[in-house]
């Protein structure tokens, strides 16, 4: 006879570990989340190592040559698409970009048929950006177990590219003579409710140790709980930006004006706009950092952004060699355990 | 009469509306309840039930299961989930109003229980649509859907944004005292949202829906109910806020009933992490402390009852990003072990079966959910050490939409009787 309990079975694949293989390699890229320190570190190891590759004449290295990645966009976006092209294509992969925004979904495709049929064309690497939470874990769940998945950003869930080139963006700036996250401070400011960029920094910056994190906006724009994720809450910008070492600003959409969540772009400048005197009361020596695009005189002043202290268009450089990485990092991998994981639909 | 005569005999007979507890023989006839104990004069049984070991129970009634049809097949058919019910024990189910039609005319509910006449497992109790096409505007004939079959009225989870109409429709419901079935959830509150508002849909990233679009609709809902003095029933709590706020109201004296879907009960939004579209639910599965008041309420009387919140559907149907997907569980196979497993949870077993047998039929006003001579022979015999593991397989319903595959169960219908019939 059996105990009393209702048996549980194992928990099935979680967010975490479905991105590993079983040596523990990455073979997707869904989330930071429930990566270990080692990852991200190895994640930013391989990209300053690429990041040479951009400073050198022949800009082209041959680790993905014979392979295919392809870009299937579910949602518009240039700038992303672009430099995880670049990076595809300086790893000497051919790329396909498929714009499903405009095409097969229109017709009423399934997100699933639609997976189907660009697996048949034996792509090597899916990158996916699509409007819901969840989507690159749904494919990943459903892909062929010799396909890696890398998230270009899913609905307000995660971006952890993004975030992996903000972390490899602070190294680079910050973490010189002895100095390590454990010893900074930063301040993520803006519309951190709709941000799927915010939430893989949280997991990025609590993962490699960062010192402290704060989070700062209007109530209607932070997330409930947010503090549950290991961050700070401050409502006010100038007591939120003291004596921070990172100001990160995210980008304010238009269309929250008319959601209800802010009365206007001017108000909310007046309030949270990085302005030069305001970003005085941070550390003298403090960065400022922007995912872009940035939206100038609503969320952060054009003088700031282009000023000193702004590395904003250092974090579009270090992106391709993030990216390099990550698709490397995650193509090295996949051949080897990956049928290990494949079989993961048990909780779809 | 065609009806067999049937005695269940050696039973351990649970009737919780005349709290009886004893071992003993329950006679059946014409479709009624004749006896319990020795047999009548003359009574001689065409078919005799060996309920050794077992419990016999009035048939469960649950308050609300999605049955697919009309509109919606490719999710389950009437045939298929009255005999997915029946199979659990359930020997009726009441059908929520958004169906395609709307149950909001005679003629659709004449459909339903035609289907199911014809089907001839469980019977389907249809809750008739407080407003045409549940569009919140215009009254439906409540008493001529009342005189057709239906058993109450509802709403589904469509909203009444314009108060002045809810409070119209409670005030023409309880000119004939029909009951009204009213799931709380504020629409605008909750517009976009999939998932509880808290931690974990913060997370993922997902849309929530606050607390305080269920607390939001109680309060306005309660106003109503005293200033109208319609039957509310509300229909699937979820929070600890909204179990405290109804519990004040009846402590004021209000004669409101509440229930809770019986998944409410297992499951938290921890499940839902992973993106587990099986956990994806309206209203959204809430916190450990939801979860744990939720019990409480049951406890203390302040949830008069469970349902299954039963919502199959076709497997493709959760085969897409999260926020996508259907949202329900398919819950009428697995009702009754879990009903019996919250006897864990300090709930006596009467009260239990008393939570999805007596308690509805008193809510609806039916002459079901009891053993009492005369009553309709609507009957479980239950083998509650019967052992078994859920899986797609092990399920009658046609949706297969579980996250319990892979639980160990314990407890099953061993028969149902519905209507004098054995199923």
């Amino acid at each position: 006879m059996r105990g009393n309990d209702i048996n549980r079975p194992s928990a099935g694949p979680t967010a975490h570990n479905i991105q590993l293989t079983d040596e523990g390699k990455l073979r997707h890229f869904l989330t930071v989340e429930g990566l270990k320190k080692a990852t991200l570190t190895e994640i930013l190891d391989t990209a300053e190592n690429f990041a040479g590759v951009d400073e050198r004449d022949l800009r082209k290295v041959p680790l993905l040559r014979g392979k295919t990645v392809a870009n299937l966009f579910f949602e518009n976006s240039t700038r992303t698409r672009t430099t995880f092209e670049l990076a595809a294509k300086r790893l000497s992969a051919d790329v396909l970009n498929i714009n499903i925004a405009t095409s097969a979904t229109a017709k009423g495709e399934s997100l699933l048929d639609t997976l189907h049929n660009l697996q048949a064309m034996h792509c090597d690497m899916f990158v996916v950006r699509h409007a819901q939470s969840g989507a690159a874990h749904f494919i990943a769940r459903h892909v062929e177990p010799h396909v890696s998945i890398v998230n270009a950003g899913d609905g307000q869930h995660a971006h952890p590219t993004q975030a992996m080139l903000d972390m490899f963006t602070i190294r680079r700036e910050k973490c010189n003579n002895g100095v390590g996250f454990h010893d900074l401070r930063f301040a993520i400011v803006g519309d951190l409710l709709h941000s799927r960029v915010f939430r893989s920094q949280i997991h990025a910056l609590n993962t490699l140790g960062a010192g402290e994190v704060r989070v700062i906006g209007p109530k209607t724009l932070l997330p409930i709980d947010v503090e549950q994720l290991g961050v700070r809450v401050h409502t006010n910008l100038d007591q939120g930006l003291k004596d921070v070492d990172v100001v990160i600003m995210m980008r304010l959409q238009r269309e929250r004006m008319q959601g209800g969540f802010l009365p206007s772009a001017g108000e909310y400048f007046t309030e949270y706009g990085l302005t030069p005197e305001r970003l005085k009361l941070a550390h003298p020596e403090a960065i400022v950092m922007h995912p872009g695009p940035t939206n100038r005189g609503v969320e952060i002043e054009a003088s700031v952004a282009d000023g000193a202290q702004s590395v904003i268009l250092q974090q579009v450089t270090y992106g391709i060699a993030v990216r390099m990485a990550v698709m490397s990092m995650a193509l090295g991998g996949a051949g080897s355990g990956g049928a290990g994981s494949g079989g993961t639909g048990a909780s779809a | 009469m065609t009806l067999p005569r049937i005695s269940i005999a050696g039973g351990r007979i649970l009737d919780p509306a005349n709290g009886t507890d004893e071992i003993a023989d329950l006679h059946i006839a014409d479709g009624q309840i004749l006896a319990m104990g020795d047999a009548p004069d003359g009574f001689t049984a065409d078919q005799t039930i060996d309920a050794d070991a077992t419990l016999v129970c009035p048939g469960l009634i649950d308050l609300c299961a999605r049955l697919g049809e009309p509109g919606f097949e490719q999710r389950g058919t009437i045939a298929s989930e009255t005999r997915a019910a029946a199979h659990a024990g359930v020997t009726s189910v009441c059908c929520p109003p958004d169906t395609l039609p709307v149950i909001d005319e005679p003629s659709v509910v004449e459909l339903i229980l035609n289907r199911a006449q014809s089907a001839g497992c469980a019977r389907v109790l249809p809750l008739g649509a407080l407003t045409l096409g549940l569009r919140g505007e215009h009254l439906t004939e409540a008493s001529a859907l009342m005189h057709e079959g239906c058993v109450a009225l509802s709403h589904a989870d469509a909203p009444i944004r314009d108060v002045r109409v809810l409070r119209r429709a409670m005030e023409y419901a309880g000119t004939f005292d029909i009951p009204m079935l009213i799931q709380p959830q504020d629409a605008w509150l909750a517009t976009g949202g999939c998932a509880h508002e808290g931690a974990v849909a913060t997370r993922l990233g997902l849309p929530g829906i606050p607390v305080a679009a269920e607390t939001v609709a109680i309060a306005m809902l309660i106003e109503l109910a005293a200033h109208t003095g319609a039957r509310l029933h509300l229909s699937r709590l979820t929070s600890a806020r909204g179990v405290e706020t109804v519990r004040r109201a009846r402590a004021e004296g209000l004669a409101i009933t509440a229930d809770v879907g019986i998944n409410h009960l297992y499951l938290t939004d921890i499940d839902v992490n992973g993106f587990n579209s099986l956990c994806h639910t309206l209203p959204p599965l809430r916190t450990q402390r939801d979860r744990e008041a939720l019990i409480e309420g049951i406890k203390d009387g302040t949830i008069d009852a469970i349902c299954s919140d039963h919502n199959p559907c076709e497997s493709d149907a959760k085969l897409a990003p999260f926020e996508a997907t259907h949202a329900g569980i398919s819950s009428l196979d697995t009702l009754l072990p879990l009903l019996l497993r919250l006897q864990d949870e300090g709930i006596d077993l009467n009260r239990c079966v008393e939570l999805a047998s007596a308690a509805p039929a008193r809510i609806l006003s039916i002459d079901s959910g009891t053993l009492a001579p005369g009553a309709n022979a609507d009957i479980v015999v239950i083998d509650p050490e019967k052992e078994w593991e859920v899986s797609g397989a092990s399920m009658k319903s046609a949706g297969t939409n579980t996250p319990y595959a892979g639980w160990m169960m314990r407890g099953a219908a061993s028969t149902s009787v519905i209507a004098g019939r054995l199923i």
